[in-house]
């Protein structure tokens, strides 16, 4: 393909052609119009294939949460209206909008996401700040602290699991061990402890992203202020938050929301570790359970409908403020 | 001056007791699975902190299932197919939104990032549509198709960062040679791309090895599955009781060559990272 293409370019440039008699100015614009046309033809291929399957996908499922399509007949449905989000029927109100279960769901979610993204920033700027020191070796922590993120999800909910287990579980034997606890505890079946085990294993798979984003941050701020800071005998932990948490903000800022908004649609790790318990149910849990286990599309469908407005309400936001962000430095 | 020294020696041991803290947090799960996996029988019901005996009755009772091994199968077929088609319309769009000053540049890249913040459940139902409808439900194709989702956005957006950090200077040798377009993208910066490439391709990979929901959900039978859905489902002889010691091995099969790659590539991984996320 490379090789068809040069050929009546060559004319341009070659020896005697009448190209060459252009003015240079007609020349550029030339030049201009043949790679914007090109720009064009290389991202409509990517453009058609992100609108096969995300666009359309989604403007489908938008679609199928006014319907009553069900996933075994999904080619066979009646419109319902509004009925899935919200209805007033024989003096009770129906729909994902009046379910205790899906707010639920909800209030799950967000303490998920608060408490987890949380810790993980926290963590992470620690660990990030202890590598970010010279010390032997630290080419070897740095890879270390890659694990976690490697791992699959699926395998560290299951690792997790066998390390939480209420009779053969390393955690408990430790607690037991030190005498933090008096007995076993089941973790992932306790109403009380299973979102804290969820978030454990979210924070043990996500921390090094945070820290490695963090040390990025860290290893591109200027020596010069910390050698003033140095000379004039100031605390380091002043240091740290007068001096360093400003200026690592804006990146640190970035790592959280994309945390945010991965967190906000969590599913694997609270399937595999608690399947489809009430205590730990998150929002994109509840709509595939809706989706795939009732089969009932429509409902479904509506659940993963609301779950995209919130995301997408937030990443307009914050697109919006970043940007305003960027306008007001330059 | 005693005082002093004494200071130094406590700052050194904090650091190193930090450090030592990190590396248990970081490390202790999957060394604490390879010490189980090759643990069988009433072993697994003690607790101990390393493996005593070799015992690899674990690794050969998965190997030796078949669907487990033609999982892998599934996931290899399945992670490499993504890789090549998230490159193949990722770099012609990263070198268009890297290289070439157009109108809508800006919004093609607002749509690109907006397309990877969606929550795959959001387009579930619509991709299930659409897979019934091309005739791949249950089969790795449709995870082939759907995984584009979110391997293409991170790569044009990764490509497209890498992409402008190449110098003015060698696309203007090329114009005024007159080369066109598509030879000066695979002339002139596919060949200085390979390190991004790699890079890319590996987040890529780990992506779709590692991802769950879609395949849960669009395949049926245990031959068509991926590693992840595998072991996520993987059961034993009674209800109530999960086969620990199999599991555990399942997992190391399938991570070890994970963690290898990272070991490798890490400094790579990093700047892909970063290169995805700082910019954004």
């Amino acid at each position: 393909m490379a090789h068809t293409t040069p050929a009546p370019v060559e004319t341009a440039a070659g020896g005697k052609s009448p190209a060459r008699a252009l003015p240079a100015k007609r020349q550029a614009s030339r030049v201009r119009r043949q790679r914007l046309r090109a720009a064009w033809l290389f991202l409509i291929p990517m453009l058609v294939v992100l609108a096969a399957v995300a666009g359309w996908p989604l403007m489908r499922t938008i679609w199928f949460s006014f319907t009553d399509a069900s996933f075994s007949n999904i080619s066979e449905y009646g419109l319902v209206g509004f009925e899935n989000y919200l209805v007033y029927d024989n003096g009770a109100w129906y729909g994902v909008l009046a379910d205790p279960t899906w707010w639920n769901a909800v209030w799950n979610t967000l303490f998920f996401t608060v408490v987890s993204v949380g810790m993980e920033t926290v963590l992470g700027l620690i660990i990030a700040l202890t590598l970010n020191a010279q010390f032997r070796g630290r080419g070897w922590v740095r890879a270390a602290t890659l694990i976690p993120w490697a791992v699959p999800t699926i395998v560290s909910a299951k690792m997790w699991g066998w390390m939480l287990h209420d009779q053969f579980g390393i955690i408990n034997e430790m607690l037991l061990g030190i005498g933090l606890i008096s007995e076993p505890l089941n973790w992932t079946a306790n109403a009380d402890l299973s979102m804290w085990a969820v978030i454990m294993v979210d924070v043990w798979k996500t921390t090094p992203f945070m820290a490695l984003l963090t040390l990025a941050a860290l290893q591109m701020l200027p020596s010069d202020c910390y050698e003033a800071a140095k000379v004039d005998g100031i605390h380091p932990v002043r240091v740290f938050f007068k001096v360093t948490l400003p200026l690592i903000l804006p990146a640190l800022m970035v790592a959280i929301i994309f945390r945010v908004l991965d967190a906000l649609r969590v599913f694997d790790v609270i399937y595999v570790l608690t399947s489809n318990s009430a205590d730990t149910m998150s929002m994109s849990v509840y709509a595939r359970q809706q989706l795939v286990e009732f089969q009932d599309v429509g409902y479904g469908s509506a659940a993963s409908t609301v779950l995209f407005l919130v995301i997408a309400l937030l990443t307009i936001s914050y697109l919006y403020l970043g940007r305003k962000q960027i306008g007001g430095e330059a | 001056m005693n005082r002093k020294l004494l200071k130094k020696i406590a700052a050194k041991t904090g650091f190193t007791v930090l450090l030592a803290g990190i590396l248990l947090f970081t490390v202790f799960p999957f060394y604490y699975a390879i010490v189980t996996s090759f643990k069988s029988g009433s072993e697994l019901f003690d607790v101990t902190w390393w493996v005593s005996s070799f015992n690899f009755s674990n690794y050969l009772s998965v190997i030796g299932d078949g669907s487990f091994v033609g999982s892998i199968w599934n996931s290899v077929l399945v992670s490499f197919a993504t890789v090549i088609i998230a490159m193949a319309f990722g770099l012609t769009a990263a070198y268009a939104l890297g290289r070439v000053q157009f109108r809508g540049r800006s919004a093609v890249l607002m749509i690109v990032l907006g397309v990877s913040m969606f929550p795959q459940v959001a387009v579930l139902s619509g991709l299930f549509e659409v897979i019934r409808a091309l005739d791949l439900y249950n089969n790795p194709l449709a995870l082939i198709f759907s995984y584009t989702i979110f391997t293409l956005p991170f790569t044009v957006w990764i490509l497209t960062t890498f992409m402008r950090q190449l110098p003015k200077e060698l696309e203007e040798a090329a114009i005024v040679d007159g080369a066109s377009p598509m030879t000066t993208l695979f002339k002139v910066f596919i060949p200085l791309m390979w390190p991004a490439m790699a890079t890319t391709g590996l987040l890529a990979f780990i992506a779709a090895w590692n991802e769950f929901l879609f395949a849960l959900t669009f395949t049926l039978t245990d031959d068509q599955r991926t590693v992840p859905v595998a072991i996520a489902l993987l059961t034993g002889g009674s209800q109530y009781e999960l086969p620990w010691g199999n599991l555990m091995a399942a997992s190391v099969i399938v991570t070890v060559p994970l963690v290898l790659l990272v070991l490798i590539f890490q400094r790579r991984i990093v700047s892909g990272l970063t290169a995805g996320a700082v910019k954004g």
